[in-house]
């Protein structure tokens, strides 16, 4: 396959960043969507140019550190992580154009690459139970309902790659804290610190810079791991219900 | 401490390294071996609530051992610091693990126990780890579920409300806690939280995007790192009482890997070269249920859950011309099911390393399928039409659907119409630092953990056993055994420009320049594929005497180049990936010699390393428990320049089995 890449190339935080083409010939359909890239970098390291720079990690999509705006959608036109995402989804001569995550919460270090802290922040703020090593009971102990276990689960597959903060008009983070409030409300264990939980993740949420959501779904829509737009409800009746002290 | 050189019997020894004096553990304490643990928890010394805030501590790596590690120590009340090169602490390649994680905990009451758990780990080692360890990670285990149950961690549940186990790995016990295939992902999204709850009570100090490029060792102990800010570029120091490498495994020296594309060998490398021991560096772990190689461009391999190996059947064609067949054109009288035909009784459920060599070997003889890499075709069909045929197509999709999944989208195919293709990769690395009972490293104030150490799975590790490990080490062991350390502290202050803190800056420095300097004609993936190749071909599945000493004068003139030729654009005072891999390879390239002078010193088979020349009548790993029941603890010899690694010295570690008795093991 022969392609054509615009890609977002900026040197530093501050720097003033722009598309720049670049032609990518002899792609097999096989390939991952990252290593497309990489092949076009070793090109420009043996051209003398310094080479495009982008997350990622696992590169089975489980570990959330990639993540590229491809040609205007999260993670591509398939529901799954760059990494993951195939050559094969593509047309012989196609223009693919390649940006980071913009998000005033995501803010670029270089190139295709953001700083997502803002994430870690929240999770600081309530994300977690606090629980002490040495400290847990049995774990026959504590009893959960299979539906409660099942839907925390699925809320517990968020692998915070921030798909959801770049789809979203808004820029907002809803989605990603909506499903650690599902994931731990869900469980008994999480019953004690819920009301505590969910306003902190809010306050620190707001404070970082995301937008409020308006109930678009673009976040679930681009999610790679399919984690559903009922979240945000749970969270939505969550922080009602602990303003109102009714938990 | 260097007895002069003695050359092994066939002699080949001598001219790669030389044997210095034996090491032992003395941290165990005297008794029975169920005792152990508890009564060196009762002798090592404890320290003041009010003095643990005047203690330091540095913790590289943030999988499942420095992730539960740091949140505990933070909790105690010690000050922690702790480094990940990714941008969060979650994305640590812990999270990778699919299957499930062991303990004993016996809620099916089918005859599980501590010492069931413990017997099954040392088997599976093939009868090359410590007893002492293995014991103590098999009495904690069953801590580890209550933990992350208390913390959330949705494991499986039946209706009751009761967590579910299964049999995994080959044990005839179901002793394996889940969360679907995303077991690693909720143990570490656990303990990530938990590290960052330290965080925000501000007990642990996070560094993300920071490497560890060098170890700082003062007066003979760890007091320190020195890492680079990938962001900025900026060397910085970093002082502590103790530090605590959690950097997991090497897997990444063969290139292609399950491993994440940042995982690396630098930390423990480094820390190696200013003097902590490397054990068993050449047990690997190579994993049959991988998704095949489709191409040179390929930049890792994927793993997929070896459960499949329950219901797919694994063949070959019986003849190199049907190769290149649509297999469903090529009748059943025509397919060599191999392992069904070699080992009657176990079939296609032999042990991983059994699984993977016999790959090979059909591949090797010109009966591999799939596309050609090179010259070979690399790969063997994993057939499900027998199990659809017999269980309904609804049923293998309940089971298997999300790795059917997962294989299409990486292939293109369909394995529900078409028989997968797999082979073999590296998944795990058994070999690391040497590490006492107290997980301190021969260097005072270095403690290892998790993948990064070498203690619990001997020559090769079972499934479900690696997160356990991990978790072990980070919530319950060290926190126990660095405390007996940290109670003699807190060590003297030290100045950021003491001789020893500005040698290693300067060490650091140094190098990057010389890396930029360099400007050659070849990129740093281009010098770590080429060493991958070595390393897989001589160095993977089988191992021979002359492949090795080939392997080692190849991976000697590679890194030779290297240092002459590599290609580093860009800047130093920048986010320069480039630069990032460039000092990671030229690690690997050390690394990669010493694996192969540990095979070739070597001379029998156990677990995942398979001497050809030691093998039974029938093609099994021979062992030679005579001359080789021992740890083999490496101690680095060479310059402080780069790429000079002079002759390792070899200190034995003797292997003593008083729990347990030694057997050979039999899967015909």
């Amino acid at each position: 396959m022969n392609l054509t890449l615009k890609i977002w190339r900026q040197d530093g935080p501050k720097a003033r960043g722009e598309l720049v083409t670049y032609q990518v010939a002899d792609i097999s359909p096989d390939m991952s969507f990252l290593e497309m890239l990489d092949v076009l970098n070793e090109r420009l390291n043996a051209e003398g140019k310094e080479p495009v720079a982008f997350d990622s990690d696992c590169r089975e999509g489980i570990c959330g550190m990639c993540g590229l705006m491809i040609s205007g959608e999260a993670h591509g036109p398939e529901k799954t992580t760059t990494c993951q995402l195939h050559m094969r989804s593509f047309k012989d001569g196609e223009t693919i154009t390649i940006e980071p995550w913009r998000a005033d919460a995501f803010p670029i270090i270089r190139d295709l690459v953001v700083d997502r802290s803002a994430f870690d922040r929240i999770i600081q703020a309530g994300g977690f139970i606090s629980v002490n090593t040495g400290s847990a009971p049995d774990a026959e102990a504590i009893l959960v309902p299979k539906p409660n276990a099942d839907r925390a689960f699925v809320a517990a597959e968020c692998i915070g790659c921030g798909a959801c903060v770049a789809a979203c008009p808004n820029a907002s983070g809803m989605l990603f804290m909506g499903a650690k409030v599902t994931h731990l409300g869900e469980l008994p264990q999480g019953q004690p610190e819920r009301a505590m939980r969910v306003q902190a993740m809010v306050a620190t949420h707001d404070g970082a810079g995301f937008g409020g959501c308006t109930n678009i779904g673009e976040c679930s829509h681009a999610c790679p791991k399919g984690i559903p737009l009922d979240v945000i409800s749970t969270l939505n009746a969550d922080l009602r219900k602990a303003k109102s002290g009714r938990f | 401490m260097t007895d002069t050189m003695l050359s092994t019997p066939d002699g080949v020894g001598a001219d790669y390294y030389r044997i210095g004096a034996p090491v032992a553990d003395t941290q165990a304490p005297a008794g029975p071996i169920a005792g152990k643990w508890t009564q060196r928890k009762f002798d090592a010394s404890l320290v003041n609530p009010a003095n643990r805030r005047k203690l330091s501590v540095i913790i590289v790596g943030t999988g499942l051992a420095g992730a539960s590690a740091g949140a505990t120590l933070g909790e105690a009340g010690y000050h922690v610091k702790s480094f990940c090169f990714q941008d969060t602490p979650r994305r640590a390649h812990s999270i990778a693990a699919q299957g499930g994680i062991n303990a004993a905990k016996n809620y099916k009451e089918d005859g599980d126990s501590i010492y069931r758990l413990f017997y099954d780990t040392v088997k599976g080692g093939d009868y090359r780890s410590r007893e002492t360890n293995v014991y103590r990670l098999a009495e904690v285990s069953a801590n580890i579920i209550d933990q992350c149950v208390a913390q959330g961690v949705p494991f499986a549940r039946e209706y009751g409300g009761l967590l579910d186990n299964r049999s995994f790995g080959g044990v005839q016990v179901s002793r394996t806690f889940y969360a679907r295939g995303q077991t690693g992902q909720q143990l570490l999204i656990g303990a990530y939280q938990a590290l960052e709850r330290q965080i925000a009570a501000g007990t642990v100090e996070m560094f993300t995007r920071h490497e560890m490029l060098e170890l700082i060792v003062e007066d003979g102990r760890a007091r320190g790192i020195i890492a680079r800010d990938l962001v900025t570029g900026e060397i910085e120091t970093h002082l502590a009482d103790a530090v605590v490498l959690a950097s997991g495994g090497y897997g990444n020296v063969f290139f292609l890997s399950t491993n994440a594309m940042g995982s690396n060998v630098t930390a423990n490398w480094r820390a190696h070269r200013k003097g902590a021991y490397f054990a068993n560096p050449c047990y690997t772990q190579i994993h049959p249920t991988c998704i095949p190689v489709s191409g040179d461009h390929q930049s890792k391999l994927t793993l997929m859950s070896e459960s499949l190996r329950n219901d797919g059947r694994i063949w070959v064609p019986k003849r190199k011309e049907d190769c290149e067949k649509d297999p469903r054109q090529i009748p059943e009288e025509d397919r060599d099911y191999y392992l069904e035909r070699i080992y009657p009784a176990f079939g296609n459920l032999v042990p991983r390393d059994i699984a993977s060599r016999q790959a090979k070997y059909m591949c090797d003889d010109g009966r591999g399928v799939g596309p050609m890499v090179g010259d070979f075709r690399r790969g063997v069909y994993l057939d499900f039409a027998d199990a659809i045929a017999r269980l309904g197509r609804p049923a293998v999709e309940a089971k298997y659907g999300n790795l059917f999944d997962m294989y299409a989208r990486i292939t293109g195919e369909n394995p529900y119409e078409t028989p997968m293709r797999i082979y073999p990769a590296v998944h795990y690395t058994m070999g690391g630092l040497w590490v006492d009972y107290d997980l301190s490293s021969n260097i005072p104030g270095l403690f290892v953990t998790g993948e990064a150490n070498f203690s619990d799975h001997g020559a090769n590790r079972l499934g479900a056993s690696a997160l356990m490990q991990g978790l072990a080490d980070g919530y319950f062991v060290l926190p126990n055994t660095i405390r007996n350390y940290l109670a003699k502290g807190p060590y003297p202050k030290l100045d950021a420009d003491s001789p020893a803190v500005a040698e290693a800056r300067a060490n650091v420095e140094e190098r990057t320049q010389r890396l930029l300097a360099i400007n050659g004609q070849r990129s740093v993936d281009s010098f770590h594929k080429e060493l991958g190749h070595i390393m897989w071909e001589y160095c993977g599945m089988e191992r021979t005497e002359t492949g090795l000493m080939k392997a080692i004068d190849l991976i000697r003139s590679l890194r030779a180049e290297f240092w002459r030729n590599v290609r580093v654009l860009g800047s130093a005072d920048t986010l320069n990936q480039s630069l990032e891999k460039a000092g990671r390879v030229a690690d690997f390239l050390e690394l990669g010699e010493l694996m192969c002078i540990d095979a070739l010193h070597r001379r029998e088979s156990c677990g995942g390393h398979f001497r050809a020349e030691s093998q039974t009548e029938d093609g099994e790993a021979l062992r030679h428990d005579d001359q080789f029941l021992y740890v083999a603890a490496w101690e680095y010899a060479g310059g402080s320049g780069e790429g000079e690694m002079g002759n390792p010295v070899l200190h034995k570690e003797d292997l003593v089995y008083e729990a347990i008795e030694l057997k050979q093991r039999s899967y015909k």
